[in-house]
């Protein structure tokens, strides 16, 4: 169903733990100390709250990202790129047998505002979902001080390359930006430029590792180089991908350092279809027909590359494009 | 406590598994090191392909021949050190075609731009409308990003693991 004209609503707030409980179209969102509760006329689900924050803020700061983002299998979102799905049950074996599921389609822009509001009144101070868990505190418990600091940052969209006159910056102490404990064991050095005389400024090269080994943040990939329409982006994960993600499209990953473990699954009915380890070196597609969660013991280096052609999501959605990226020989 | 960052290398990486209830050439699994390992100096295997974009291996290990594209590529040093030295190319000389290295007959005469000495981290544009080569003394490794052109070579068969 098509809500295009809804806006978030606040309904109340408990006195006790302080939160406010929200609605959107049909749904409707609220938290005690360790739990978000999402309703909807046929149903109620639950999430434990920092997995549900986690995935909440990420949500907005990928802009919704590629395709299907689950919360948990149950609760997500989908990206058309303009409009976004709210759902609930949708890709739940269980909750569409007993015809519980509900999902309703907002402006992009509204499932922006909505999230904002819900996660800025369930954030408080000493808790940043965005961070790894050994380096943030927890958001369990009633309601502190309002965080007033951007609950989204460090998403780095380059144009070209990172680094280049009038492009995003490279990561650095000058930027903010130490060095991770997890990743003061690498020494880093600048790559050497000579430029001829007039060349200057059109040769150009990073410490790309360097760049990935000051994120602050964690699952939320960067863009560093972009090939027309093929986008290289780069992330440093730990703990787990606090979403489920089921891309509309074929994307890669390439593992840089460490290692990540993926749990695979059929994207429309969660059924668990195996696992992949990926160590360093390793290249593995995520083809379009599945849904990954990926967990990362320490935290590692991923290159994700995307085909961001405009479009695309309809072409595989139609079956024009193959779910698998690859015919073998 | 301490960390150990766990890199990979030509001569030492542990490829990881895939364990999947589905066919594993949907996955294309394969591994860089392993890939370069097997491939001759300078050939561009696919390790990536999305559609008309890919991302190629390459082994390289002496003085690559010259190469450029009528796009901007990026290389990425995974292990070694590499030298990319850069010729600005002239209008007509610049690459028309669809998308993709290809691989020049020698130097270009155009006027030398300089280089860049890349390591292992690394990440080096390869701009529009100048040519490259790349040269190491030692085996290294880099992995290019760019469009499916003429050099690309594609052995998914063989890189892949299939069972």
């Amino acid at each position: 169903m098509d809500v295009m004209d809804a806006s978030v609503v606040k309904l109340g707030t408990d006195p006790d733990t302080g939160y406010s409980s929200f609605q959107l179209g049909s749904f409707t969102f609220r938290r005690d100390e360790y739990f978000a509760h999402v309703g909807w006329p046929k149903g109620m689900h639950t999430i434990e709250v920092d997995r549900f924050l986690r995935a909440m803020v990420r949500d907005i700061g990928w802009g919704f990202f590629y395709g299907w983002i689950f919360f948990d299998d149950v609760f997500g979102t989908t990206n058309h790129y303009g409009t976004v799905d709210i759902f609930a049950g949708s890709y739940d074996r269980g909750c569409k047998e007993a015809g519980i599921d509900l999902l309703e389609t907002f402006p992009a822009a509204t499932v922006a505002q909505a999230f904002e509001t819900i996660a800025r009144d369930w954030i408080s101070e000493g808790y940043d979902p965005l961070n790894a868990p050994l380096e943030t505190g927890s958001p369990a418990g009633p309601k502190g001080k309002e965080r007033t600091d951007p609950l989204v940052r460090s998403f780095i969209a380059a144009d070209r390359m990172l680094g280049l006159e009038g492009d995003k910056l490279v990561r650095s102490d000058e930027t903010g930006h130490p060095i991770n404990r997890a990743f003061a064991d690498l020494s880093f050095d600048a790559p050497d430029i000579v430029c001829e005389p007039g060349f200057e400024g059109q040769l150009h090269a990073i410490d790309l590792f360097e760049h990935i080994a000051r994120s602050d943040v964690t699952w939320n990939p960067s863009i560093s180089a972009v090939t027309r329409a093929n986008i290289c982006c780069v992330t440093s994960e730990e703990h787990m991908l606090p979403v489920i993600h089921g891309n509309d499209r074929n994307e890669w990953f390439i593992q840089l350092s460490d290692e990540i473990h993926w749990n695979v699954a059929d994207k429309n009915s969660g059924a668990p279809r195996g696992r992949v380890v990926m160590k360093a070196g390793d290249v593995c597609a995520m083809p379009a027909d599945i849904r990954h969660q990926g967990f990362s013991p320490k935290r590692s280096m991923l290159m994700v590359m995307e085909n961001g052609t405009p479009g695309l999501e309809v072409r595989y959605a139609s079956g024009e494009l193959k779910p698998y990226p690859v015919d073998f020989d | 406590m301490p960390y150990r960052t766990k890199l990979g290398a030509l001569d030492s990486y542990e490829k990881g598994l895939i364990e999947l209830d589905d066919d594993l050439r949907k996955y294309a699994f394969s591994n860089i090191f392993e890939v370069a390992g097997a491939a001759a100096p300078f050939e561009r295997v696919a390790v990536v392909q999305n559609l008309e974009y890919v991302a190629e291996v390459m082994r390289v290990e002496g003085d690559s021949p010259w190469f450029a594209a009528p796009h901007d590529e990026f290389a990425l040093v995974m292990d070694g050190e590499v030298r990319f030295n850069f010729v600005k190319l002239a209008e007509g000389q610049v690459p028309s075609h669809t998308g993709g290295a290809v691989q020049l007959g020698g130097q270009p005469n155009g006027p030398v731009m300089g280089y860049v000495t890349a390591r292992r981290g690394h990440q080096v544009l390869l701009p529009e409308g100048a040519a490259y080569q790349l040269v190491s003394n030692k085996p290294a490794v880099a992995i290019l990003q760019t469009v499916d052109g003429p050099v690309t070579v594609k052995r998914w068969s063989e890189i892949c693991t299939t069972a």
